[in-house]
């Protein structure tokens, strides 16, 4: 059987990043095509330009050995192309029906006017549903009663009311229950015997195994590979996925690694730390690894006070604290360089100035007002220290690149003097020679004694930088490497294994990233 | 990443120059110039505008509406907005004057009450902004609705006459100018100082501009909220106390439309309606500005009734500029 779809040369670029460098992808009718990478090799990107959110900046798409450009979404969709993202799209208030039926409902006349004929609308939903061996779904109930399974059947219901041919599916199985996730199985297979296209992007190795017909690996934007899943093994996929070689962007230090500063006792905060204990001494680097949702910000959040802990302990330098805000973990002397540094660590009207010195307004203040010298001295001197490219300290942060608004970001941290860094994502998004920079701080802090807690996607960032590496999983640490002993296989299989027993209950990962606002 | 470095000694331009080039390119210059051209054209076509006692008159006309554009432009760099002032102003100033006919009562106790009440009712807003999370445009309509009705019950709308000469503070002067235009300059420069150079004046741009962010740097924007609602209750109390004793008689209603024309103010004198961005001067200098071209029009037989019209253009173009100016620094960011 020919391609439906066939992606070539495919390049995108983002400010700083190499999204997507010469990339293919095929499919034919009838097939489950697994996508397979590390968080940030691309697969997000990917599927983004198949469905018509991003434009490649090169190469070609054809649909049924046809070139097609697509500009928005909405003309993918009417070429038989739906996507069902990890957060599902659809309408709480509305019903099964409205919801499967939104923007395409069936019509009829009402005298001289066509109104929705949501009698019609009801019926089909039914039928569709029906067709997917969904019988127990009341088509007239709002969304925002069902479970997550429920939703995405509604999700993949709605991609079918739509006529598609190839369906997308992000993660799909990253939010239900092992029930579920059995009946999302036989609806995907349903689909295959229909002749229907399935993208299929997972973290989970043995779904792949179980449900692929050939898996497709990226690895840091480029294509690594395309094999039939017949012909291929866990092993394998891992090595394609993580198989880099560490260069030599990560100049670690050597340091003296002192006595514990920070500990944690198990932590609790649900649903994503769950029993949460280590140790972070002067002078050492922790690498805490995990895949997306595994909790590593979560637990970075507890400790900060961003989400307090519901128990556990907190122990700086051996004496148990209370942490119920940030301003108090502020106090203890911890930093947090949160991961998105756009919604969470600048104030982007602001100039460069006003940003560094937030942290400590209070310190800097002579009398009631804030000391201007001292402000622009800090200013110019983390400009300095951390080589931030701006014009002056008066610069709006809006203007400055990725790489140097992160450095903007650490220096905030910085000048509040901190004895614990956690740095979450230090280097996402930013250009290569931003990165080593940063890398190159995070080295001579951890000299000068600072107890460096480093959460990053990406292997080779914690491999090159960490004393210790941490692994979490479902919101618990799960292993735990010396330096010596890590390698990216070690750490990828730590991530990602779905051994027996794993109790987290996965229902409850909707309900992350509600952090207090206020 | 084609910036040049800067080193750090380039960091040697004096504040003041600095501070000189900013006024002169921001919204505040704009505002002066457009000052000086109005005074300029109505002044040439009917020297009369220039007379002191106009001059005279379009300040004291602009001092309680800046004031109160002073709190206005506190609560909306802080992301928020209060459309209950209007409101507020027609009961402090009521309360205000009722309590200076009272025999016996001190002029003072008539002044010092509605700065102590206005807080009061800002915190109560604060408080459910802050800590219950209700928008802040929901809760100052109720505020306003319950107000404006309370008055009315309470007082029947009554006008209220024979207030002492001692309490007319507004009918003052000093130095040749009413005494309420030394209040919007004094409260003027005080706000400025305080939200420009103060550590809890500077924690108010950070949580309009990006409440996480300063959450984060252990800034609590509760605290924040609460004090800009508390801040904006006392600007409003000493608004409605120049607003009561400079008239002859009060009427125990709600002035209509008051609220409005505080908010144009502010949001004429560069103060984003998004948050995070503005000055107290650039909303005072605006205040005088809509009261010059509404009393300049008068000057040149123009109807009084294009004020309206000229008030929403300038709210329209100020906020178009305002959106364009940050869609443009969006677009530099994507590259």
């Amino acid at each position: 059987m020919g391609a439906i779809l066939e992606l070539e040369n495919i390049s995108k670029q983002f400010p700083g990043v190499k999204a997507l460098d010469d990339v293919r992808f095929d499919m034919t009718a009838g097939e489950v095509h697994a996508l397979l990478g590390e968080n940030g090799a691309g697969k997000s990107t990917l599927i983004k330009i198949i469905s018509g959110v991003y434009k490649p900046d090169g190469g070609t798409i054809r649909l049924d050995g046809e070139t097609v450009l697509f500009n928005t979404p909405r003309e993918a969709q009417q070429r038989g192309i739906a996507t069902i993202y990890q957060e599902l799209s659809l309408y709480p208030e509305l019903t099964v029906a409205e919801n499967i039926f939104m923007g395409h409902a069936p019509r009829r006349k009402l005298g001289p006017i066509e109104v929705l004929d949501w009698g019609a609308a009801n019926r089909r939903a039914q039928e569709i549903l029906a067709s997917l061996n969904i019988h127990d779904l009341d088509v007239t109930r709002k969304i925002g009663t069902l479970t997550v399974g429920n939703r995405q059947r509604v999700e993949i219901a709605k991609a079918l009311s739509l006529n598609a041919r190839i369906l997308i599916m992000d993660e799909p199985t990253a939010a239900l229950t092992e029930a579920d996730v059995e009946r999302l199985f036989n609806i995907v297979r349903l689909l295959r015997e229909r002749g229907v296209g399935i993208i299929y992007i997972s973290h989970r190795l043995h779904e792949v195994f179980e449900l692929a017909d050939r898996v497709t690996v990226l690895r840091d934007g480029q294509y690594v590979g395309t094999k039939p899943v017949s012909e291929t093994s866990e092993d394998d996929l891992v090595s394609m996925m993580v198989g880099r070689t560490i260069d030599n962007l990560f100049p670690k230090l050597q340091t003296e690694v002192g006595k514990p500063v920070l500990e944690i006792r198990s932590l609790w905060r649900k649903p994503l730390t769950r029993g949460v204990s280590f140790q972070l001494r002067a002078g050492e680097i922790v690498g805490l690894a995990g895949l997306v949702g595994s909790g590593r910000s979560e637990v970075a959040q507890v400790i900060f006070g961003i989400n307090p802990a519901e128990s556990g302990e907190i122990l700086i330098d051996g004496r148990p604290v209370m942490i119920k805000h940030p301003g108090q973990a502020m106090n203890h002397g911890i930093a947090y360089v949160p991961e998105d540094r756009g919604t969470q660590g600048l104030v982007r009207q602001m100039r460069i100035r006003e940003n560094i010195s937030l942290s400590v307004l209070k310190a800097i203040r002579s009398g009631l007002f804030i000391n201007r010298k001292q402000e622009y001295s800090l200013a110019t001197g983390m400009i300095k220290q951390l080589n931030i490219r701006a014009y002056s300290t008066e610069q709006v942060v809006n203007k400055l690149s990725g790489g140097n608004q992160q450095k903007v970001v650490v220096s905030k941290w910085l000048a509040s003097k901190p004895r614990i860094l956690i740095m979450d994502e230090p280097t996402r998004g930013i250009d290569v020679g931003a990165k080593a920079e940063i890398h190159r701080l995070m080295s001579e802090l951890a000299r000068e004694g600072l107890a460096v807690l480093m959460i990053s996607s990406e292997l080779p960032e914690i491999l090159g930088m960490s004393d210790r590496i941490l692994v979490m999983r479902g919101g618990q640490v799960v292993a735990e490497f010396p330096r010596q002993e890590a390698t990216q296989e070690r750490i990828a299989a730590a991530m990602m294994s779905e051994t027996a027993g794993n109790g987290a209950p996965k229902s409850e990962t909707m309900m992350i990233g509600e952090s207090e606002t206020a | 990443m084609t910036a040049t470095t800067v080193s750090a000694a380039r960091q040697s331009t004096p504040g003041w120059l600095k501070n000189l080039r900013m006024l002169v390119s921001g919204q505040e210059g704009a505002l002066t110039l457009s000052l000086a051209l109005l005074v300029i054209v109505v002044g040439t076509a009917n020297p009369r505008f220039l007379a002191q006692q106009n001059i005279s008159d379009i300040l004291l006309n602009s001092s309680y509406i800046a004031v109160a554009a002073i709190g206005m432009s506190a609560v909306i760099i802080s992301g928020n907005i209060d459309i209950s002032v209007g409101a507020m102003i027609g009961v402090l100033a009521t309360i205000s004057g009722q309590l200076s006919i009272v025999p016996g009562m001190p002029v003072w106790i008539s002044w010092l009450v509605p700065l102590i009440v206005g807080p009061m009712i800002g915190a109560v807003t604060g408080f459910l902004v802050a800590y219950l999370r209700i928008p802040a445009i929901v809760v100052s309509l109720g505020m306003m609705s319950i107000l404006k009705g309370g008055l009315i019950l309470a007082t029947g709308g009554v006008w209220i006459y024979n207030m002492p000469p001692a309490y007319k503070l507004a009918q003052q002067s000093f130095l040749g100018l009413p005494v309420p235009v030394y209040f919007m300059l004094v409260l003027t420069i005080l706000a400025a100082l305080w939200m420009r150079y103060s550590p809890s004046g500077r924690a108010i741009y950070a949580v309009g501009g990006n409440k996480e962010a300063a959450l984060l740097s252990g800034i609590s924007p509760r605290v924040v909220l609460m004090r800009v609602f508390m801040f904006n209750g006392l600007m409003v109390g000493i608004s409605s106390v120049l607003f009561a004793t400079q008239f002859s008689s009060i009427q125990s209603t709600v002035p209509s439309g008051l609220e409005l024309t505080i908010i144009t103010s502010a949001v004429v004198g560069g103060v984003s309606i998004l948050g995070g961005t503005g000055t107290v001067i650039g909303a005072t200098l605006a205040t005088i500005l809509l009261r010059a071209i509404g009393n300049g029009m008068i000057f040149i037989n123009v109807s009084a009734y294009w004020l309206q019209a000229v008030q929403g253009t300038l709210i329209l173009v100020t906020v178009l500029i305002d959106l364009l100016r940050r869609r443009r620094q969006a677009a530099q960011i994507r590259g």
